[in-house]
């Protein structure tokens, strides 16, 4: 595969992120946010009128919402393009999003089980392997091994672009709010994830240089007007659950699911991006996961979710309940991806372009 | 990784072995074999492609193995599996 020299990373671009640029709205909501942004945080604005009218069963997956959503949570990340940086800690966007986060809490549960008994420490572990060992169907991972199309593959990296160009960083979240052998636990895996303190190892800067190996746009958020509501979802949730130090018990729980449900489908991933003719160094990414995160996921199973549940017994309930946010999450991805691929239509919500 | 660190090998449930500290990896030619990972996972099921690593798939293969101390203590001790209940393993 040959990379295009527009799209190939330079070194600066390797080692520093910008704000991502303003998409376009979905919605009543996103256009209110966006036009709000616009302005000067300062000026007294009233942002009540910022709701969000749908109801609980389409929180998940509605455009307007999820965009809304992503963009007060990336105002916490790398920021937003020409957006006054008050605005993160603006009184009443908080207060909007507030309002919203309750609105996606509540279509969450719907379609996630809270454990209708108490969960012990046994049960953390129970709970956890049970969810990895379950291999969900559909399985994406199985048709981009042996069957997706170039244009499919490069379909679900930039899904993907979302989480990993800045991966790991949701998570983090979690290190202030844990203590003694747990924090150690997240740092361990942390630490890997941020390539030990090497720019060009971070995992975030190996899926720019798959992006870049697949002639993708390899720029902080370059994608999103591209991606639907359910790729917005997958960061969202563990945005929500970070920014909440009431729900860390959760948000462990999320990061040990996504560690245990890794290395398999990696390993999918890095056959079929060789069967496609992509790049030795690129499959790096791939090949690195895979290694990595059967390191992780003993880890994230018995020194962090079961930890915090040894330390924090009344979190138990939460870490359960977000390891299976994270495989539902997971599932409806899977659901939407493969289900316009069965029709023959794109995942993605704009035409990809791609350099020659 | 420190030199002063202590070697700890955690055997884990139905998983692999976690080397933890500043273990030498050698061959049994005496060959040591230079790497930099913190922690190393170590295939514990046989079914790993990334032999002598963990690739996770001790969990498509349904691996089982409980590791508990008590086990692992029995087995130390006597040199026999440790009785199950109802059937011997042995």
């Amino acid at each position: 595969m040959t990379v295009d020299t527009a799209v190939a990373p330079s070194r600066a671009a390797l080692l520093h992120d910008t704000p991502a640029p303003l998409p376009q709205p979905r919605g009543p909501l996103t256009t209110a946010l966006l036009a709000a942004l616009r302005r000067d945080p300062h000026r007294s604005l009233d942002l009540r009128h910022l709701a969000w009218e749908g109801e609980a069963a389409h929180a998940c997956c509605d455009e307007d919402l999820q965009l809304a959503l992503w963009l007060a949570y990336e105002l916490h990340y790398r920021g937003l393009e020409g957006v006054d940086e008050r605005w993160e800690w603006h009184p009443e966007l908080l207060w909007a999003r507030g309002r919203w986060e309750e609105q996606l809490v509540a279509g969450l549960e719907l379609g996630v089980a809270r454990p209708t008994e108490e969960v012990d420490v046994a049960g953390v572990v129970a709970g956890l392997t049970a969810l990895a060992e379950a291999d969900g169907e559909p399985s994406l991972s199985k048709h981009l091994m042996r069957s997706a199309t170039a244009e499919q593959f490069r379909e679900f990296l930039v899904h993907r672009s979302l989480y990993h160009l800045k991966e790991a960083d949701p998570h983090s979240w979690a290190i202030p709010r844990l203590s003694g052998q747990v924090k150690g636990a997240l740092v361990t895996i942390q630490a890997d994830e941020y390539g030990g303190g090497v720019a060009s190892a971070m995992h975030a800067q190996l899926f720019r240089a798959l992006l870049a190996d697949w002639g993708v746009a390899t720029t902080y958020g370059a994608h999103l007007d591209q991606v639907p509501a359910v790729t917005l979802l997958a960061t969202n949730v563990i945005s929500l659950l970070g920014l909440h130090r009431r729900w860390r018990g959760a948000l462990v729980g999320h990061l040990a699911a996504f560690e245990m449900s890794s290395s398999t489908p990696n390993a999918r991933y890095a056959r079929g991006h060789r069967r496609l003719g992509g790049g030795e160094a690129a499959a790096r990414f791939f090949d690195e996961h895979v290694v990595a995160d059967a390191v992780h996921e003993q880890i994230a199973l018995h020194d962090l979710a079961a930890g915090l549940a040894r330390v924090e017994p009344a979190l138990a309930g939460d870490v359960v309940w977000g390891a299976r946010c994270a495989a539902y999450v997971d599932t409806l991805f899977a659901q939407h991806v493969l289900g316009a691929w069965e029709t023959g239509a794109s995942s993605l919500r704009t035409v990809l372009e791609v350099a020659a | 990784m420190r030199a002063d660190e202590e070697v700890t090998v955690t055997i884990c449930p139905d998983g692999p072995l976690l080397v933890r500290g500043p273990a030498q990896l050698r061959t049994v030619d005496g060959t040591t074999v230079e790497h930099d990972r913190s922690v190393l996972a170590l295939c514990r099921c046989g079914r790993s492609r990334l032999k002598p690593l963990c690739d996770g798939s001790h969990r498509l293969s349904r691996f089982r193995d409980p590791a508990s101390a008590e086990q692992i203590d029995h087995v130390l001790a006597d040199a026999t599996p440790l009785p199950t209940d109802g059937a011997d393993a042995a």
